[in-house]
């Protein structure tokens, strides 16, 4: 990222930390999100990815560490910040005793849409969201995927440049959150940067680029494809029949450093795939296993990189 | 400030007002229900306290004495009693709240010219309604006394003395002396600062419960825009209730309003602003619904029944109480309503007080505009 020009560049992050009491909630993490990128943050719950958007959203002050979004500070400029931002929170931000229009109304008011431009707005959310025939409808008795589409257009009504989405899709069904990403991509595709939390490793796949925080600390940052290439060993899938009984008798041959169940298998973690696969079937040849090595998943690279972590620590 | 923004908050607090019960109930039901309760209830006037009789003497004289009582509207009789034990029964059931023993000889001592002594047994529970009635009683017997002094006199040939020291008392601007008409001003001061206080007390709390606020300061709104957007639907509430309380004094209760009428409004209008503020002062304070209405309530209800000389003088609180009333805005409003509505009052002799009100609003705006911050924490 060092070579790309700071113009170019729509989040930028410089040892940004945040202390609550003794509690290190954010703890100094730098990072550079290009203009036009689908950025992942990802980490498990209390890992620090809300905070860290709340602090880049200028609504919370940082302890420590610098930090700019779309060229403004966000401890000194926070509120030209929120004109060229839209930002989903992690609750849902709407008034669920308006109306679906009426939602849009107000957060039209408070962006202040131009008038020309005010019904078109409200039209391209409203079809966006999928609403057509609801416009009237209590938000309260929508389902969430739709509160969560329709919560996304009240944030971007302004057009800004920089979308901030805090674990966007998070108790949403599996459609509504394909339909929700399907939506990133367009608005990525228009121009926008989007800067997304979450702790859907499939989400994780979808994103340009992704960040994995854990502890406050950002411990892992690249393109996914590039993320596993840093996977310190290999992959062997393993299926057999009790794969529960057969996991403790693979993990202590030589060369296994770690076994887990996965899906209806195992996934081995070894040195070497292609010498480990014979000991392997020898082990469990009872039950007509198969065994073959596999490319890490994005789950595999993080629960190693935890593993790592928590071993360091 | 732009006025696109205050409007849009301003017309989506309007809706959540109408689409809620609770709140609507606390805007425009509890001001009817106070209305009408405390109009119909609450009165400080003693008549018709219950009157229980042994007359012991059974005369004409005594009866003239006990007719005495009888015609008053301050004495209903609720019966005779013919023992000691049947007044304390009746005392004790509250079916009597004073009694009155006239002694066997009493026709033969006023006949004979010998002062005699005609017992009244009270209820002191009540304290107030006693001294009233011990009042009463003392000059229905006096009358009574009077006149036998007067017809004695005349019989035996002696003019009646001439000499007498009389108080022709007039009373001013309550001259029927109503508490009715005493209290409603004072009235519609205690339902503009309950229903303004605890009505917004839940604006600012609700957003920051529900989350809608971590939305809100992540857009460019300001604090301003917001306080005020939210102030204005529940002042034009404000102003809805005490466009219905002038109303209701007025059509049901007949109470005089000797000034102006835009001066009410006027001083309705800065004293809720600042009692509106105060709510919102304490939302933004608190952050939660709950602890905010009840702090609302505290200092809001209890300083303006106990403390604002609604019901109770505040000349005749301990000193040091007297100065704990000065910092409570009631006191002054309830001052400003009752000049304008019993004295007809003008504006020079309220001006003190309205723009001591008016500092108070300025106050608790500029208050909660500092202490609202579009940061989370």
């Amino acid at each position: 990222m060092a070579d790309t020009p700071a113009s170019d560049i729509a989040v930028s992050l410089r040892d940004l930390t945040k202390r609550f009491g003794d509690f290190v909630a954010v703890n100094g993490v730098t990072l550079d999100v290009p203009k036009g990128e689908v950025f992942g943050f990802l980490g498990p719950n209390g890992a620090g990815k809300s905070t860290t958007i709340r602090m880049l959203c200028g609504i919370l002050p940082p302890t420590s560490g610098t930090g700019t979004v779309a060229g403004f500070d966000i401890v000194s400029q926070s509120e030209q910040i929120k004109s060229n931002i839209g930002y989903m929170s992690q609750k849902f931000s709407l008034y669920e005793d308006l109306t679906v229009e009426e939602n849009i109304d107000f957060y039209s008011g408070i962006y202040r849409i131009e008038a020309g431009k005010k019904q078109q707005r409200k039209e391209w959310v409203i079809e966006m969201a999928g609403l057509t025939d609801k416009r009237q409808a209590r938000t309260a008795t929508l389902s969430g995927g739709w509160k969560q589409r329709l919560a996304l257009g009240c944030a971007i009504l302004h057009e800004p440049p920089i979308i901030f989405l805090d674990e966007p899709t998070s108790g949403v069904d599996p459609i509504s959150r394909r339909s929700f990403w399907e939506l990133i991509y367009r608005l990525a595709g228009e121009g926008a940067t989007v800067f997304v939390t979450t702790h859907y490793m499939e989400e994780a796949e979808c994103c340009d680029r992704l960040g994995f925080i854990f502890g406050g600390e950002l411990i892992a940052l690249g393109a996914p494809t590039e993320l596993k290439k840093l996977f310190p060993a290999e992959i062997v899938e393993v299926r057999c029949e009790r794969p529960f009984d057969a996991m403790g008798r693979l993990e202590s041959l030589p060369g296994v450093h770690h076994a887990a169940l996965f899906g209806a298998g195992l996934h081995l973690v070894v040195e070497n795939a292609r010498e480990t696969i014979p000991r392997v079937l020898e082990t469990i040849a009872d039950s007509a296993p198969r065994a073959e090595q596999i490319t890490p998943s994005l789950e595999d690279l993080f629960v190693s990189l935890l593993e790592q972590k928590s071993k360091v620590a | 400030m732009k006025l696109r923004r205050v409007s849009a908050i301003a017309k989506k607090e309007f809706l959540h007002v109408i689409r809620d019960w609770r709140s609507l109930g606390i805007g425009i039901a509890i001001p009817i229900v106070m209305l009408f309760l405390f109009g119909y209830a609450l009165t400080l006037d003693v008549d018709r306290v219950p009157l229980i009789v042994w007359d012991q003497s059974s005369t004409p004289a005594s009866r003239a004495l006990i007719s005495g009582f009888t015609g008053s509207r301050y004495f209903s009789l609720v019966g005779y009693a013919r023992s000691y034990p049947e007044i304390v029964r009746a005392i004790d059931s509250r079916d009597a709240q004073i009694a009155l023993v006239v002694p066997v000889d009493f026709a033969a001592k006023i006949a004979g010219g010998r002062p005699v002594a005609v017992q009244a047994i009270l209820d002191g529970s009540d304290s107030n309604v006693a001294t009233f009635s011990l009042g009463y009683a003392e000059a229905v017997t006096r009358t009574y006394r009077d006149g036998v002094t007067i017809a004695a006199m005349k019989r035996s040939g002696l003019a009646p003395p001439r000499v007498g020291i009389e108080l022709k008392p007039r009373v001013w601007f309550n001259s029927d002396m109503e508490s009715r008409n005493y209290i409603f001003p004072g009235l519609i001061a205690i339902i503009m600062m309950v229903i303004a206080a605890l009505l917004t007390s839940l604006t600012f709390a609700r957003e920051w419960e529900v989350g809608t606020m971590e939305q809100l300061i992540a857009t460019p709104v300001t604090g301003g825009e917001l306080i005020l957007g939210k102030l204005l639907p529940y002042f034009a509430i404000g102003m809805f209730d005490l466009m219905l309380s002038v109303l209701v004094g007025e059509v049901f209760f007949s109470i005089p309003l000797r000034g102006a009428v835009w001066m009410v409004f006027a001083a309705s209008a800065i004293f809720m602003a600042g009692a509106l503020s105060l709510g919102m002062l304490i939302s933004i304070v608190t952050k939660s619904q709950f602890l905010a209405s009840q702090i609302a309530l505290v200092v809001t209800m209890l300083p303006a029944f106990l403390l604002s000389g609604f019901i109770f003088p505040i000349a005749n609180m301990p000193f040091p109480i007297q100065l704990f009333t000065y910092v409570f805005t009631a006191r002054y409003f309830v001052t400003l309503l009752r000049g304008i509505y019993l004295k007809g009052l003008g504006i020079k002799l309220l001006m003190g007080d309205a723009l001591l009100l008016a500092l108070f609003a300025v106050a608790v705006i500029t208050l909660s505009h500092v202490k609202f911050r579009k940061k989370i924490e």
